[in-house]
Formats: structure tokens, C-alpha cells, sequence
């Protein structure tokens, strides 16, 4: 069953290009990490997606326009983003009422059963509460609803290592099933490299790498050499090479580069990299690619979009 | 829980139509509650301007016993006149509260959610813009008259209550001040002048100060009040004509066919001639709601468009 699906979407503000007709194809059970640098174009792909902003292109959520359709769509579809933020006026019990009241697959039990794990007090207003509470409230509000599609867009910003460590914590293990699908968008990539089950780098409106995690893990392989095997690491034509502590840690396209394994342990420590690791060596290959990077080489364009 | 609702919008038809008118009023009613948690001016500020009533009444009451005795003298009309003053004052006020509060609540309700950035949230969930439009206007054109009278009707109610006791204390009878204040016909005025007047004839208002409001990014009573200023003085200097104050002073002055203006409009006289047919038939009264209608249609297209500011 697919969840999204989208064939040349395609987004301007004015001469900014925010998505240079990307194509997304994501089915049911999914977790996908649509990951990429500011002003690269996700959080307009998410709004398209949630129907808060016009498009040119195709696109399908769950069947529907989401553009015309939103309040249908809604039903079964949720979502945190870092700028939907609850209304401060607001009380816990306020919330929770109106939401069992509009929404027809709310679930207020389930809801108080998440709220109880937390300090938030139903008489609290949302002005008092942290920014880690409202999180919290949002995310119980979220997980009580029977969705399919879940769209994060940086849910974590601005909170600290505890919150996040819970956020995702409590998505996989109280939310997350076959049935249901999440799209998420953040900066914090070690957070969800082990959440994800698939993996989207897009840069300057466009999608530059699309994988599933599997393929992610056994496609790129980074090797940290010892220091005699330098030359003939390099020889092998890593994709990049980066220095810390006086060593060189190499990064390898095994698929584009046909080096096996066995081959790279002979030369130092491999292991699956990160995804940060990955999002760098691909956007440094090409400077030109990297906003803000090297805008000598390119003249006239707009670095990034002001959203 | 998959196939269950991909069968959902094909099953919602057969399962009768109470479920799914339900389904539709549920956010209504449910959106016009939060609009009351929001602005709860809406019911404090009417509320307020009684509690000062009250106070102030008290420093009628003094003089009450005196007013009573040398009512004799007057003749009937003026001997109403004389009782009934404060309790018009006092629905005046309270109504007037009410409508200032009608202004500043349509001019702001949609230009908050989104200064607030509180706008992506409501649109997380399954309620249209129309339906949040309609909830909102229906704040101005339903909850503030019926709030506004019903504080009138306990103010005037306890201010009769206080100057019977009064009176009473004062060995005279109450029986003057009941059939001369005539309360239920007041009452019953106010009514006509808050469905007529505020509901109906106000309508425009409302969908244009909500219209600025779900478009203006920032100072909304500015752009409230300068685009119809611009024409009046466009008018004036191009056209040497000024037939857009006349209709705007035809607007705001109220719904004059609503009675008979004889008498004049408010404060509403027992045996005031309330002229609804000559009110309904009017066509001001419908364009103007033809006009309500387009701006809310327009507000509910914008909100689709709006983002956080």
C-alpha cells in the first residue's frame, strides 16, 4: 500500500526554487529520514505532503489531493513540526477535550495513559509547561490518534538529550507497527539512524540519495587506516576523506567502487558510517551542491530558500 | 485497522445521515468551545461592565424612596421614564460591551492563530477552514447577543430585585414600579434589536473585519479602516460624489427599517413599533447578507493560504 506518492513536485517562492520536481515513493511500514540542510527543500516537501502549501506536480497522500482535501486527509494523518505549536493560552484538559472532540480517532485514554508517564499536570497551561513538556503533550496527543501517516518535522529541536532519547523511544515502541508510516525531518541525524528504515538526502529542492537502510549499511563502508596503508586506501577511489586525531578515515561507495570488505579490514577499522558522515562526503564531492559552501563558483544563484 | 478505513468514506453514507451530520457539527460545536477558552472576553468583558452596573445601581437605590413619592405627580409617561432609565442604561452598556468586544475578537481571531503560529496546529487536525470560519463568525453573530442578553436580563433582573426590596423597606408598594418598568416588554426589544440590528444588519461588519483579519500580516485595524477610507477620499476627489460614506453611514448607523423610527432606535420603548416585516423586506438587509456570506467564503480561501507570521 502506498502512503506518498509524488511525481515531479515542484514548489517556487518567487525565483526561489524550493523543490526542483522531486519524485517520492513511500509505501506502508516505513520509516523514512528526509534528511538534508536548511533551506534544502523538506519542509516544504512535508507542508506539500500535509496540504498546507500549493504545488505543481503530482501528488497522493492515502489516495487524496492533500491541498483540497486537508480536513479529509487529517483524519489519517498527523503531525509535529517544530513551527505547529500548541497554543500557549491552552490547558492540558483543554487540549485533550478538543481533540477527542474533532477528531473521530482520538483515543483519550490512550492519551492520558502517556500523559500519566509525565509530569504535565491537566491543569497546566501550555505557557508554563518546557519545551520539553509540550513536546511530550503534543506526542501524547499524536500517539493516541489511530493514524497512518505520521509527519515529524524537526519534533526535536531545541530539546535536550533526554527528551529526544524518549521522543523516539516511545514512537517505536508505544506507536510505531506495520500499519503505520512516519516521515521524518531533523538536523539531530545520530538521533534516528537507528529508527530509520529509510533514508533521503535531498539538497537544493532535489533528492540526492534514496535508499533503504539495508541498502545504506551494506553500500557505504568507512574504513579509519592505519597510517602505512594511506596510499593505497586512497588508491581505491573513496568517495571522501576526512582527518581527526592524525588519522585518515576514508569513506567508500562499495557498489560504485567494487572493493569487497575483506579487502578494506586489511587496511584499517571498518564499520557502517554515520549518516552525518555520509550527508558530508556526498555534499562535499560536489562543493557546488553544499548552500553557502562556494558561492564564487556559482554566480547568481540563490544560496538556500527563505522560507 | 488498514482496509477498515480505506472502506470508511464508502460505509460513512450507508450508516444514515444522523452519524454523518453529526460528524460535520461535532467540529463546529467543538471549535466555537475553543474560541471561548481563547477570548474569554467574550463572556468576562459583558460580565464586568454588569458587575459595575450593579455597583453603580446602588447609588440609585438611595434615592429611590424619594424618586416613588413624587411620582404621582408625573404623568404616566414621564413616571416610566424616570424608573426605567437605569435598567436602559444598563442593557446599553452591556450591549455596547458586547459589540466592542464583537469588533476586536473578528478583527483579531485570525490573525492570532497564525501571530501565535498556533494556526499549523488546528490545521493538524481533521476540521476545514470553512468550518473554523463559520465557527469564528458565529462568535460575533450568535454568542455575543446571546451573552449580552442574557447578562442584561439578570442584570435587570437583580437591579429589580434590589429596588423592590427598596421600596418594600420603605412601606411602599412595588406595584407602580412593576407595571410602569414593564421589564418583559424591554426585554423583548432587546431581542428584536440584537437579532435585527447586531445579527443581521451588522453582518457585513463582522465577515469584513474577519476577512482583514485572516489577511492582514500585520496590523489588522489598519487595514480594516484604510481601504474604505481610501475609496471615501477617492471618491471625493475623482468623483466629487460620496455615495460610499452614505452607504457606509447607512451600514453602521444600523438597521433603520427595524422599527419605526418614529420613536427613534434605542433605547427600545415599550410600545415602540417593531416593524420586522418592513425589516425583512428591505434590501439592504439581504445584500448585506450576500455580502457577509462572500467575505466568509473569501476568509475561509485565505486561511487555506495562510502560514504562521
Amino acid at each position: 500500500m502506498t502512503v506518498i506518492e509524488a511525481r515531479g513536485l515542484r514548489k517556487a517562492f518567487g525565483k526561489t526554487i524550493a523543490l526542483d520536481g522531486i519524485n517520492l515513493h513511500v509505501e506502508e511500514g516505513r520509516i523514512l529520514g528526509l534528511i538534508g540542510p536548511n533551506g534544502a527543500g523538506k519542509s516544504t516537501a512535508l507542508n506539500a505532503i500535509l496540504g498546507l502549501t500549493q504545488y505543481q506536480g503530482e501528488l497522493k497522500v492515502l489516495g487524496r489531493d492533500p491541498w483540497t482535501e486537508r480536513d479529509q486527509l487529517m483524519r489519517d494523518v498527523c503531525f509535529i513540526s517544530d513551527i505547529a505549536v500548541l497554543p500557549r493560552w491552552m490547558r492540558v484538559s483543554q487540549a485533550l477535550d478538543y481533540v477527542a472532540g474533532v477528531h473521530p480517532r482520538f483515543d483519550l485514554a490512550k492519551a492520558e495513559s502517556f500523559l500519566a508517564k509525565t509530569d504535565i499536570s491537566r491543569s497546566s497551561k501550555v505557557r508554563e509547561l518546557s519545551k520539553g513538556m509540550v513536546t511530550q503533550l503534543h506526542l501524547a496527543l499524536v500517539m493516541a490518534i489511530d493514524a497512518r501517516l505520521l509527519v515529524l518535522d524537526e519534533p526535536t529541536l531545541g530539546l535536550d538529550i533526554l527528551y529526544r532519547k524518549q521522543f523516539y523511544d516511545s514512537l517505536l515502541n508505544d506507536y510505531f507497527d506495520r500499519n503505520r508510516t512516519i516521515v521524518v525531518t531533523t538536523h539531530q541525524v545520530e538521533d534516528v539512524q537507528h529508527v530509520l528504515t529509510d533514508l533521503m538526502f535531498i539538497n537544493r529542492g532535489r533528492i540526492v540519495l534514496d535508499c533503504s537502510m539495508e541498502e545504506f549499511e551494506s553500500r557505504y563502508l568507512e574504513v579509519t587506516v592505519h597510517p602505512e596503508h594511506v596510499d593505497e586506501a586512497r588508491a581505491l577511489n573513496p568517495m571522501h576523506e576526512r582527518q581527526a586525531l592524525g588519522r585518515s578515515t576514508l569513506l567508500f561507495d562499495v557498489k560504485l567502487t567494487h572493493v569487497d570488505r575483506q579487502k578494506l579490514a586489511a587496511l584499517g577499522d571498518v564499520r557502517v558510517p554515520s549518516i552525518a558522515d555520509l550527508f558530508v562526503a556526498m555534499l562535499e564531492k560536489n562543493p557546488a551542491d553544499k548552500p553557502g559552501g562556494k558561492p564564487q563558483n556559482q554566480p547568481g544563484v540563490a544560496q538556500g530558500v527563505s522560507q | 485497522m488498514n482496509t477498515q478505513s480505506n472502506t470508511l468514506p464508502e460505509s460513512f453514507g450507508s450508516q444514515g445521515s444522523a452519524s454523518a451530520a453529526l460528524s460535520k457539527t461535532r467540529p463546529f460545536y467543538w471549535s466555537v468551545r475553543r474560541e471561548l477558552w481563547e477570548y474569554r472576553s467574550i463572556y468576562l468583558a459583558p460580565l464586568a461592565i454588569a458587575g459595575v452596573i450593579l455597583l453603580g445601581s446602588v447609588f440609585v437605590l438611595v434615592p429611590l424612596p424619594h424618586t416613588m413619592r413624587t411620582l404621582s405627580s408625573l404623568d404616566p409617561s414621564h413616571q416610566r421614564e424616570a424608573l426605567a432609565q437605569p435598567y436602559d442604561f444598563a442593557a446599553a452598556l452591556i450591549m455596547g460591551a458586547a459589540f466592542l468586544v464583537s469588533i476586536f475578537y473578528s478583527l483579531d481571531t485570525l490573525y492570532g492563530e497564525r501571530r501565535d503560529r498556533s494556526i499549523l496546529f488546528w490545521k493538524s487536525l481533521p476540521v476545514s477552514d470553512l468550518t473554523t470560519v463559520l465557527a469564528k463568525a458565529s462568535i460575533p453573530l450568535l454568542v455575543l447577543p446571546i451573552v449580552a442578553f442574557v447578562i442584561t436580563v439578570f442584570t435587570q433582573s437583580i437591579m429589580l430585585l434590589l429596588s423592590s426590596v427598596v421600596v418594600l423597606a420603605n412601606g411602599l408598594s412595588v406595584t407602580t414600579l412593576w407595571t410602569q418598568l414593564e421589564l418583559y416588554q424591554t426585554l423583548l426589544g432587546l431581542l428584536y434589536h440584537l437579532v435585527t440590528v447586531h445579527m443581521l444588519w451588522y453582518a457585513p461588519v463582522y465577515a469584513w473585519l474577519l476577512l482583514v483579519s485572516a489577511w492582514a500580516r500585520r496590523m489588522p485595524i489598519l487595514w480594516a479602516v484604510l481601504p474604505p477610507l481610501a475609496i471615501v477620499i477617492f471618491e471625493k476627489i475623482a468623483l466629487h460624489s460620496s455615495y460610499f460614506v452614505a452607504l457606509l453611514e447607512y451600514r453602521v448607523g444600523g438597521g433603520s427599517e427595524a422599527v419605526d423610527s418614529m420613536q427613534g432606535n434605542f433605547p427600545i420603548q415599550p410600545g415602540m413599533h417593531l416593524t420586522p416585516g418592513s425589516f425583512l423586506s428591505s434590501p439592504g438587509l439581504w445584500l448585506g447578507l450576500i455580502v457577509a456570506a462572500a467575505f466568509l467564503a473569501a476568509a475561509a480561501r485565505l486561511r487555506r493560504y495562510r502560514e504562521p507570521i
